[in-house]
């Protein structure tokens, strides 16, 4: 599973980080969420992986930390979401906006000269 | 009640710009007398607060707070379990320096600036509680967390009064900044994978007894940290963003700027005291910082003497400001800190100055009237007379107009290169004197030798710079026109100078107290000490009241 995990978390931050290099903003926009998603993973496993273990106290699970998964990650995770979203929601707007005033979607708000 | 209040005073500065952000919403953008009340005085109360927490830092409330270091927990949950904040002198200069130029910019921007697009006072609460918040945190992802909603407010601020040279920069800032915060994130989450805990007085406890992998992981932890942190503070290679954001952005949002690249460096010199007696990963402190400080010391430098705009010339002070300050924080010991801190304050409040004193200039000459116009128009620049740059000046305006811009320029250009008799003149030379004392001690003298130099040289190429577009604006422009200032313009831009006069002329009680506060970052025992034994105040379980 680790492995798995791990995999998924370079594949995402790899192509991630290739994206972000790329020249369109929508390209740009793209390889945030995935590098956004791979940050997300990392915390999450941060908390080490665990199958089948209730993050918070539940009735019928025997009162021992053992039985349970480190519940912090998760906040962690929810609360970098929430944030990572609506940056990306607000570089959006821009990305729009960018094209809109220089009828260009190159970064640099001018096609670079051939 | 007075202990009750004093008791409260550290979540003040979060809560105070939170409430009154959340007010202005609720009023429309029409009704500006309202608004500008309630922003004004939620600035001066968030002055007020951070003058007391200057007292309190240097022991006023002895009933309360006894050891001057002001541990608050939130929800009164104890320290490694709740969130804490925590007010020492470093974090109280930062809060006072934050509110004075946030009160500052904000009068300025009520003169025209606040209309030229929507929600501006409520983003510029916002940004100000993420400022406060990120100084007053004692909790690793709690600091993540201030420091997005410091940005998502500058996102919107950067992007106020629209037009394409605004959204281009915006677009680029908003990209290196959202990258920076996951490089955040994985530092956070590598520190938390291997301590198992987010407070960072905890943190500074258990990372001295990590070995073997769990150490090695540390560290990369922490310099993925730092590497995030400096992209925030502007350092060379990663600051190319920094100054076609802070020249493009309406004035008063570019002065409250130039406090945002300190918060990078506050998070820097925090973590690196506390991490110092675990044996901190280099990237925190010493020689990769200096290295990295000497760098953007030097790009600094050459994009001063490069600089057109009068703009862009204060965004490349304050990447020079930048370099100075990692370099001498980057220093071994604690004998430049306290001068380091002093001229962070200085050049704060000068920069923050010279952009809103750079608008006013600007607006002495019709665009193009100048001996550079050609370099203008082969580099392609804007016509920056757009529709948010009107001059139809309404309120009362100041006398002698030209006289003050002068003198104001001249204050500005000897605060930010250092030259007498103004603050940044003292600030320069206790960095100096600090260095050269240091290196006939246990320093590399190479290194101090590199810092006087850089100093020295970054210094003539600010006056260089600095006395050229003097010349070019005041003395060799034809066509020049005298403009119409507002006292709420002329006044915050003064009030900031007066405040270096102030400091150059007491220089030596300031020096004292920010030298007081280095040696208590040398110390972190004390903050781990005060921030562990906190003690709820809560009664124990089954003896509710």
């Amino acid at each position: 599973m680790e492995l798995i995990f791990s995999l998924a978390i370079g594949v995402l931050a790899g192509s991630g980080v290739w994206l972000l290099l790329r020249p369109r903003t929508f390209q740009v926009i793209m390889g945030l969420t995935l590098v956004s998603f791979a940050v997300n993973l990392f915390i999450f496993g941060m908390g080490r992986l665990r199958m089948g273990a209730p993050p918070v106290i539940e009735a019928g699970v025997p009162l021992d930390l053992a039985a349970y998964t480190d519940p912090l990650p998760q906040a962690l995770v929810l609360t970098a979401i929430v944030i990572g979203f609506a940056s990306t929601a607000l570089f959006l707007v821009v990305l729009l906006a960018s094209r809109g005033l220089t009828g260009t979607d190159h970064v640099d708000g001018r096609e670079p000269e051939a | 009640m007075k202990d009750m209040l004093i008791q409260h005073l550290p979540i003040l500065p979060i809560a105070l710009p939170l409430m009154f952000g959340a007010m202005l919403l609720l009023f429309s953008e029409s009704r500006h007398f309202a608004r500008n009340t309630l922003s004004i005085v939620s600035c001066v109360a968030q002055l007020l607060v951070a003058v007391s927490l200057l007292v309190m830092a240097s022991g006023g409330f002895p009933d309360v707070w006894p050891t001057g270091m002001a541990v608050y927990l939130m929800g009164d949950w104890q320290a490694p379990f709740g969130i804490v904040l925590v007010v020492d002198r470093l974090a109280a200069v930062m809060l006072t320096l934050s509110s004075v130029l946030g009160l500052a910019a904000l009068i300025y921007s009520l003169a025209k600036w606040d209309r030229a697009g929507v929600h501006y006072l409520p983003l510029f609460q916002f940004l100000l509680m993420g400022l406060n918040g990120a100084f007053l945190t004692g909790d690793l992802f709690n600091l993540f967390v201030f420091f997005e909603v410091m940005l998502a407010a500058s996102y919107g601020l950067m992007l106020h009064g629209s037009g394409t040279p605004r959204v281009r920069a915006g677009l680029r800032y908003i990209a290196v900044n959202l990258l920076a915060s996951f490089l955040l994130l994985i530092g956070i989450a590598m520190i938390y994978g291997v301590t198992g805990t987010l407070n960072m007085a905890d943190i500074a406890v258990r990372a001295g007894a990590l070995d073997g992998s769990a150490r090695v992981l540390f560290e990369a932890g922490a310099a993925v940290l730092s590497v995030a942190f400096v992209i925030k503070a502007g350092a060379w290679p990663l600051n190319f963003w920094l100054t076609d954001a802070y020249s493009n952005a309406a004035p008063p949002v570019a002065a409250i700027f130039s406090m945002m690249t300190k918060v990078g460096l506050y998070a820097v010199v925090r973590l690196g005291s506390l991490l110092l007696p675990t044996g901190a990963p280099a990237a925190f402190g010493l020689e990769w910082m200096f290295v990295i400080g000497l760098a953007t010391l030097g790009f600094g430098t050459i994009g001063l003497l490069s600089a057109q705009k009068l703009e862009k010339l204060v965004a490349y002070s304050v990447i020079v400001s930048s370099g100075t300050l990692l370099t001498a924080l980057g220093m071994p010991g604690v004998t430049l800190t306290g001068p380091a801190l002093f001229y962070l304050v200085s050049s704060v409040l000068a920069s923050g100055a010279f952009f809103m004193l750079a608008e006013m200039i600007e607006r002495t000459r019709s665009f193009g009237a100048n001996v550079l116009a050609v370099t203008f128009d082969a580099f392609d620049l804007e016509d920056p007379t757009t529709a948010n740059r009107s001059d139809d000046v309404v309120g009362v305006a100041i006398p002698a107009a030209m006289a003050f811009l002068g003198l104001a320029f001249v204050s500005c250009v000897l605060l930010i290169t250092g030259l007498p008799p103004l603050s940044g003149f003292v600030a320069k030379f206790a960095l100096l004197s600090a260095a050269v004392a240091s290196a006939a001690g246990p320093t590399p003298a190479i290194d101090a030798w590199l810092l006087v130099g850089g100093l020295l040289i970054s210094g003539l190429a600010g006056v260089i710079a600095l006395s050229r577009s003097g010349i070019r604006v005041f003395w060799a422009s034809e066509e020049r026109t005298t403009p119409r200032l507002r006292v709420a313009e002329a006044g915050p831009v003064s009030v900031l100078i007066l405040i270096c006069v102030a400091m150059a002329f007491w220089a030596e009680p300031v020096i004292a107290y920010l030298d007081a506060a280095a040696v208590s970052l040398d110390r972190p025992a004390t903050y781990i000490d005060a921030v562990m034994s906190a003690a709820s105040t809560r009664t124990p379980e089954g003896a509710l009241p």
